[in-house]
Order: C-alpha cells, then structure tokens, then sequence
C-alpha cells in the first residue's frame, strides 16, 4: 500500500514539475487573494488594546487559512482533472493499484504542493500584513498538520466529486464544511504562534487528530469512492 | 414587539411546509404520468 | 422525466396518479388535526413566559423542528450504513428522502431560532456551539442533496452518497466539538429550555412535537415514495437510451 501511495504521489509531483500548474497558477492566484484581503480591509484601521495592531495583522491568520482552503480547491481540482483524461480511473484499476494506496498518495501529492505554496504565501502574510512572530516552531507544526488534514479530507472529498460535469462546483459544497474545524484549529494555533499566547499547543494537537481521522476514513472509504458500476 | 417575531416564525413554518407538501404531490401526480400503474405498488 | 410520452394506456377513468394511500391519508389528517390543537395551545391557551414573554411560543415549533431534522438526519445515517451493507434500493431512498425532509426541517429551525434569539438575547445570530454546528450541518446537507442529483449511475451515485451520509454526522459531532472548545475559553454559555416552564407550556411544546412529527412523517412517506418514481422514470430513460443506441448500432 505504501509502495502504491508511493507511485501515486510520485507520478502527481512529476507531472506538476512539467506542467508547473501548482507554482504557476494556484500560487500566483493565492498572492492575489492576500493583496486582495489587503484592499477588502482597510490597512490603517487599528486595534487599540494591548498592543496598537492594524486590523489586517490582527486578522492575518485566519485571512492566511482562508487563502490556503481557496487556493487547495484549486489544487484538488487539478489533481483530479489528472485522472479524468484518457480513462486513467480504469488504467489505475487495470495496474492493481491498492485504493487506499491511491488515496495515500494522491493527498500527499496534494500536500507537498500546498505546503510549497504554504511557505510562500506564509511569508507574503508576514510582509504585506505585518504580522509579528512568537513561536516558529508551533507554526511550523500547525502548518504541517493542518495541510495534511486538509489534503486528506479534500482528496477523498474531490474523488467522491470526480467524473462529474458539475465536479468544480460541486467539491467547493463538499469540501468546506468538512474543513471548517480545521479552518477554526489552524487559526487559533496560528494566532497563537504568531503572537504568542497560551493554548496554540492543544489546538495544534487538535489539528494533528483531524489529520489522522481524515486520513483514516479516506483510506477506509477510497475503494468504495472508486469502484465504477 | 414580541408578537411580530411569533407571527414572522409561525407564518414561515407554516408556509414552508405547506408549500412543501404541495410540491411533493404535484411532483409525484407529474411522475406517476410516466410510471405504469402495477409498478406503483404503494397503492393500496 | 420532462416531456416524455404517456406510457399508462388511456382510459376512460382518469388513473389514479396520486401517491397518497390508505395510511398516508390517516396521518395527513391526523397531522392537520394535531397542527391545529398545537397552533390553539402555542398561541391562544398557554400563556406568555415570565423571561422569554411572548417569544417563548417560538420554542414550541424551533426545538421540535431541530428535533425532527437531527431525526431525520439520523435516518440518513442508519440507511447509508445500510444501503453499503444490503445494496438495497430502500435504504438508498429512504437515505436520500429523509436528508430532504432534514434539510427543510434544519432549515425552518435556524430561521425560527434566529426569530426566537432577537428579542430574547438582542441578537438574531450567536456564536455558540450548537448554532454554529447547526449552521455547518445545513451546508453539509445540501451538499449531500446536490451529490444526489449528479448525473452518476444509480449505483455509483448511491454508494458515494451513502459515504458522505456516513461522513457528514462524523463531522457534525467534530464541528460542534471544537466550536464549543473554541468559544469554552471565552465563555461557558449553554441554552436549552427552561426546566421550570410551567405544565401549559411544556404541553403546548409537547403537542408542537407531535404534530412536527406527524407533517414529518407524511412528508417523508410521500417524499419515499416520489424518489421511488423518479428512480423508476430514471431507469426507463436509461433502458430507452441504451435501445436506441443499439438499435443505431445495428443500422
């Protein structure tokens, strides 16, 4: 199985290194929506509580994760459009390839490449919003984990969409409400890694659980997703 | 001012069902048109 | 569905195309009967409530809608897990009927909660656990509804439907779990009936869910029974199709 999520995610990193849809377009579009939040908010307008703080640097975490899930359905659309040409499900099926192993490695396909724009987008966040920074270390778990969840529960969620006209508007439906306790964990831990604070930890670990139990259900739930007839 | 907001959820509810129900026995008069009459078994 | 011709032979005596039967009009009028003790109690005999006032005849339709939709929402559950075991075209239908039935159900209760929430906390919309959950729950909902008019195969669309049934009420408990961790630091606010409500209201609320749980079940009866029409009309089509493509084959 592993061997197989091996192949899988493999294959989708090679074809992204050719057709440079992930770092030419997803990325790309994700600097845009930060620009965007930037002209929706206004940047002057400040918090005055503890610390004088312009709303957008307040709010910089949560934008950030609002970005991400956009800029993921993106992604999770193009790592299914990959299969949708040419009966690739059926050549998939004919190679004996484990489902779950398929599942396996197309979220972490999904992963690697949100993480790559994660780090991007990340450091857009800290210069247009400027935002401060407590604890790196936290942050780079919550990202971590938050991604993988991400990936996981939006790759079963876009397979259970995929080989439809409408699939494009469809996993948007599908995907989001599933994500929104990863959107509100990844936020908080964010927030709480970024400006210090108490509690980042057990939200982390909450995002570290979503992970394990959306990767659990994908593989379980992948083959009876797949199977056509 | 309390009546208003009864009025207001009472009228929805009524009138969300109602219309509910009507088009559940609109649609369903709609498909038994193209349904022959011994597959719809459910009538007893 | 739309325009296709008329397969039941023309008679003189119009057939009988309604999809009502001998039991559905026994609860349809019960329902009716019911409905109107509810609305004389909630409205008329039971009186207003020291706190809450007036609005506390909005509890008497909202907690019985919300209860009616997580009843439903529950039926789901049990046919999708049912449906993956037996592949049995009831439980695909009563799934898909029930998730309808839920999602108009969930949907009056936010609207009547909102209504409730304005006089009695000054805000139509709180950001407590149990609304937010809600909330998702009515988005995820739709989701499955709209996975249910996709243009798959009956099986395919069956099978995955029956995953995101299954799915979707783990991730109601999740939602509701981490929102009420998120919004516990800030405060330790819950909401629920007032357990000193006095004997006529508590009776009029008892009766408000009695007759939700009748006008429930005829339309979820009836909501069966024109899934399974449309499931037939579906099937037709799909024999019609594939006699057409094969006669164009043989030419």
């Amino acid at each position: 199985m592993l061997h197989d999520a091996w192949i899988m995610a493999r294959k989708d990193l090679r074809i992204e290194w050719v057709t440079r849809v992930a770092t030419g377009q997803v990325l790309p579009f994700g600097a845009l929506v930060l620009i965007l939040f930037g002209l929706a908010l206004n940047p002057d307008l400040v918090i005055v509580g503890e610390q004088r703080r312009s709303i957008l640097a307040q709010v910089a975490p949560g934008l950030f994760w609002i970005t991400v899930l956009l800029a993921s359905l993106l992604a999770l659309g193009r790592s299914f459009a990959l299969e949708a040409n040419d009966g690739n499900v059926d050549a998939l099926k004919m190679a004996g390839l484990d489902p779950a192993g398929v599942f396996l490695g197309k979220a972490m396909a999904v992963a690697a490449q949100l993480l790559a724009i994660e780090v991007v987008l990340g450091f857009g966040a800290f210069v247009l919003y400027g935002t401060p920074l407590a604890n790196f270390v936290m942050l780079v778990c919550a990202v971590i984990l938050a991604t993988v969840g991400v990936a996981a529960a939006g790759t079963l969620y876009a397979g259970i969409a995929s080989g439809l006209r409408a699939r494009d508007t469809l996993v948007p439906l599908l995907v989001l409400p599933i994500l929104s306790p990863v959107l509100l964990a990844a936020t908080l831990s964010t927030e709480a890694a970024v400006f210090g604070g108490s509690g980042g930890w057990s939200w982390v670990m909450l995002l570290g659980v979503f992970a394990v139990i959306y990767l659990g259900v994908g593989m379980l739930a992948f083959g009876l997703v797949m199977e056509e007839t | 001012m309390y009546w208003g907001f009864v009025a207001a959820g009472y009228l929805a509810v009524i009138g969300v069902l109602s219309g509910y129900a009507w088009w559940l026995v609109n649609r369903g008069r709609a498909l038994s048109r193209d349904v022959p009459e011994e597959k719809r078994r459910f009538l007893d | 569905m739309i325009e296709s011709p008329n397969l039941t032979p023309s008679s003189p005596t119009p057939p009988n195309l309604s999809t009502a039967s001998k039991a559905t009009r026994i609860i349809g009028w019960a329902a009716l009967a019911v409905t109107g003790l509810a609305l004389l109690f909630g409205l008329v005999i039971s009186g207003p409530e020291v706190n809450m006032r007036d609005s506390v005849r909005l509890l008497y339709v909202h907690v019985p809608s919300i209860l009616t939709a997580y009843t439903c929402f529950g039926i789901t559950l049990v046919g999708s897990v049912m449906y993956l075991r037996t592949q049995s075209q009831f439980w695909d239908l009563a799934a898909a009927s029930a998730a309808e039935v839920g999602v108009v159900f969930l949907g009056l209760g936010l609207v009547t909660g909102a209504l409730w929430g304005k006089p009695t906390w000054g805000t139509y919309w709180e950001w407590d656990p149990r609304l937010t959950s809600t909330a998702v729950m009515f988005i995820m909902y739709i989701g499955y509804l709209a996975i249910r008019r996709m243009e798959f195969s009956p099986e395919v669309r069956s099978r995955r439907a029956a995953v995101v049934g299954i799915i979707s009420i783990l991730n109601v408990i999740i939602v509701h779990y981490s929102v009420q961790w998120w919004r516990g630091l800030h405060q330790g606010q819950t909401f629920g009936l007032d357990p000193q409500i006095r004997d006529m209201q508590y009776f009029s609320w008892f009766l408000g869910t009695v007759a939700m749980a009748l006008v429930a079940s005829w339309l979820l009866i009836h909501r069966f029974r024109v899934s399974w029409l449309e499931r037939q009309v579906e099937e037709s089509q799909l024999v019609r199709a594939l006699a057409e493509r094969r006669r164009e084959a043989g030419e």
